[in-house]
């Protein structure tokens, strides 16, 4: 930026540093710093209300009954959701199981085998395109692989549409993780002789891990509040899913299908379970986030 | 000389180092051949699902073919299909939640970026984004279901009475419609308009900002001819994500929008999306209906990822630009 010089003519003027707060543009400056707090206000209403209802209605049902007993059917009263929190945990889990390992290993090659070939181009607009896929079609997807296939909804079916959903982001989460160890770090444990193999499991993957964590953690929370792809894929079941030996190809319940289902029930009976089920649910959600986010911080 | 041991690392005899070992050769491979395993079963994941759901859609787009798309029927019994409501749908809902949630989305980004707020504080609504975020959107059908439309009843029934003959309000809200759809999912879209704005608007340089106020503009001032500008881009790319994410939400939509294949302007009418369509009709479809199911879940494929690869070209070119 120039200055021009001050000549010796130059007049002589007052400068006043303050604009009086009436002046036309202050005025407009102050009003529309007003309306950015009056929007971001507004914008927060309906956490707020969420929450508040979730509290009230969720928390007035809340109880050891409702999180250890079945659903109740038609104009039953009590009950729970007993086999629903089951259902989510162990389709969670299995999707855990498939897109985790899978997710880490493409992330390794993405951050640190081969970043720059064609292969990792190419992967890395699938994982994009993958992040952006709607929900349901993951649900889709695993009704024509494997409910179709074997002829019968279950809890595979809904892992598999589950892990479709956590896999890209456990694939760029991990790969940002990998790719922000220093490259002091990484060149320091090559000087030394190691192979790179060696240099990835002892050396980055250890100082990558919280990172890593992060993301697989916001992953699992995503996919425990997922309903639409479980919808037509586990589908729902009044019964616990290990009665009877661990039969995994059958119908299972889940919480997110069952808030779905008893929220459009004619009892209120119900309706206040969908409100209880909502409260675990997002209490899940929020304490992983909470977790997955002090393991992030602890990153160097 | 003594051996140096360095802790924690590998060495299989008293030497410091040494030549890798066959073993290590083959490890290294190994995991080399792992981790590239890992890549390929992606791709071949989005290969797959591509190919499951064209290939199961191919009987109904060759009974139906491009009339399925104009066509307004869906009726099981009489073997019609056709997905015109629920694609006019699901992009009105969406284009008014983008108007909605773009709007407070972006003045969220501007709020949280500009300097507004003492870090503690931005750190708090920083915070309510992120849980708006992370709350599943069942819960917010649920919500819809309970606050949303009961507050919407006497709204809509004043405008209605007041200024029916504007179509828009051509109706009453009986229970649910696009409105309290719409507005949901336009809570449901702020967090991601928000946090893609935040990125956008940070990675303009400080400088272009001092420049600003160098001349003596005002705070808002800079923000609406300079940082806004300047951000365009990436600004207009987390519009077009924000867009993406709203024609594929599910949820919230199946439980408010009504469920009616009607094509209607008002605000207060029933109405249907792609996504809902899927999610209600799916779990008791017979072979026929499966078909065109998986027709319709082709057309919602192929106009998110139109939408969202547009955005992410978007964001491309943005970061391009702003770091040249």
């Amino acid at each position: 930026m120039s200055v021009a010089p001050g000549s010796a003519a130059a007049p002589v003027v007052t400068v006043r540093l303050q604009r009086s707060v009436f002046e036309r543009r202050a005025l407009r400056n102050g009003l529309l710093t007003a309306g950015a707090w009056a929007a971001a206000i507004v914008a927060g209403i309906p956490l707020v209300s969420v929450l508040y209802m979730l509290i009230v209605r969720g928390g007035a049902r809340l109880s050891w009954e409702a999180l250890s007993t079945l659903p109740p059917a038609g104009f039953e009263m009590g009950g729970g959701f007993g086999n629903a929190l089951v259902g989510t945990v162990v389709m969670v889990g299995l999707a855990s199981l498939l897109s985790i390992p899978v997710g880490v290993m493409a992330a390794v090659y993405l951050a640190e085998l081969g970043p720059g070939s064609r292969l990792s181009r190419t992967a890395r607009f699938a994982t994009k395109t993958l992040t952006g896929m709607p929900s349901i079609l993951a649900g889709v997807f695993a009704y024509a692989a494997v409910v179709l296939v074997t002829g019968t909804y279950s809890a595979p079916a809904g892992g598999l549409a589950l892990a479709v959903l956590m896999l890209p982001t456990v694939v760029l989460t991990a790969e940002e993780a990998i790719k922000a160890v220093p490259k002091i770090t990484r060149d320091a444990a090559y000087g030394i002789g190691c192979t790179r193999t060696q240099v990835i499991w002892k050396v980055l993957l250890p100082t990558a891990l919280p990172g890593i964590l992060t993301g697989v953690m916001l992953a699992v929370a995503r996919a425990a509040g997922e309903t639409a792809p479980l919808l037509f894929t586990a589908l729902f079941s009044s019964y616990w899913l290990f009665d009877g030996g661990a039969k995994l190809m059958q119908p299972t319940a889940s919480l997110a299908v069952l808030i779905y289902n008893f929220s459009g029930m004619p009892f209120d009976n119900q309706i206040e379970l969908a409100w209880a089920a909502s409260l675990v649910l997002v209490l899940i959600v929020l304490i992983i986030n909470v977790v997955s986010r002090l393991v992030g911080q602890r990153r160097v | 000389m003594s051996v140096v041991r360095l802790p924690g690392l590998i060495t299989t005899d008293d030497r410091v180092s040494g030549p890798p070992s066959r073993w290590d050769y083959a490890a290294d491979r190994t995991f080399r051949a792992l981790a590239q395993t890992g890549v390929w079963l992606l791709l071949i994941l989005l290969g797959v699902i591509l190919w499951e759901i064209g290939g199961k859609a191919t009987a109904g787009i060759r009974d139906y073919g491009l009339g399925f798309l104009t066509s307004t029927t869906w009726d099981v019994g009489r073997q019609q299909f056709g997905i015109l409501p629920h694609i006019w749908g699901t992009l009105y809902s969406s284009l008014l939640a983008l108007a909605i949630g773009g709007f407070f989305g972006v003045v969220m980004a501007i709020f949280l970026t500009q300097d507004f707020l003492p870090p503690q504080l931005a750190q708090v609504f920083r915070t309510v984004v992120e849980l708006l975020a992370a709350i599943p959107s069942v819960v917010y059908g649920l919500w819809g279901l309970f606050v949303v439309v009961p507050a919407l009843r006497p709204v809509a029934g004043w405008l209605f009475e007041t200024l029916g003959w504007i179509p828009l309000f051509g109706t009453t809200l009986s229970g649910p419609g696009l409105a309290p759809a719409s507005l949901v999912l336009a809570i449901m879209i702020l967090p991601t308009v928000a946090a893609i704005s935040q990125d956008a608007l940070r990675l303009v340089p400080y400088k272009v900002k001092e420049a600003a106020y160098g001349m003596g503009t005002t705070k808002w001032e800079a923000i609406l001819k300079v940082m806004l500008p300047t951000a365009a881009t990436g600004i207009f790319g987390a519009l077009v994500l924000g867009f993406g994410r709203a024609l594929g939400e599910t949820m919230a939509l199946a439980m408010l929008i009504g469920n009616s294949s009607q094509i209607s302007l008002s605000l207060f009418a029933p109405a249907n999306t792609l996504a809902a369509l899927l999610a209600l009709n799916f779990p008791e479809a017979g072979k026929r209906e499966v078909e065109v199911l998986m027709y319709a879940a082709l057309v919602l494929l192929a106009i998110t990822l139109l939408v969202n690869m547009a955005g992410e070209a978007i964001m491309a070119l943005s970061a391009r630009k702003t770091k040249s």
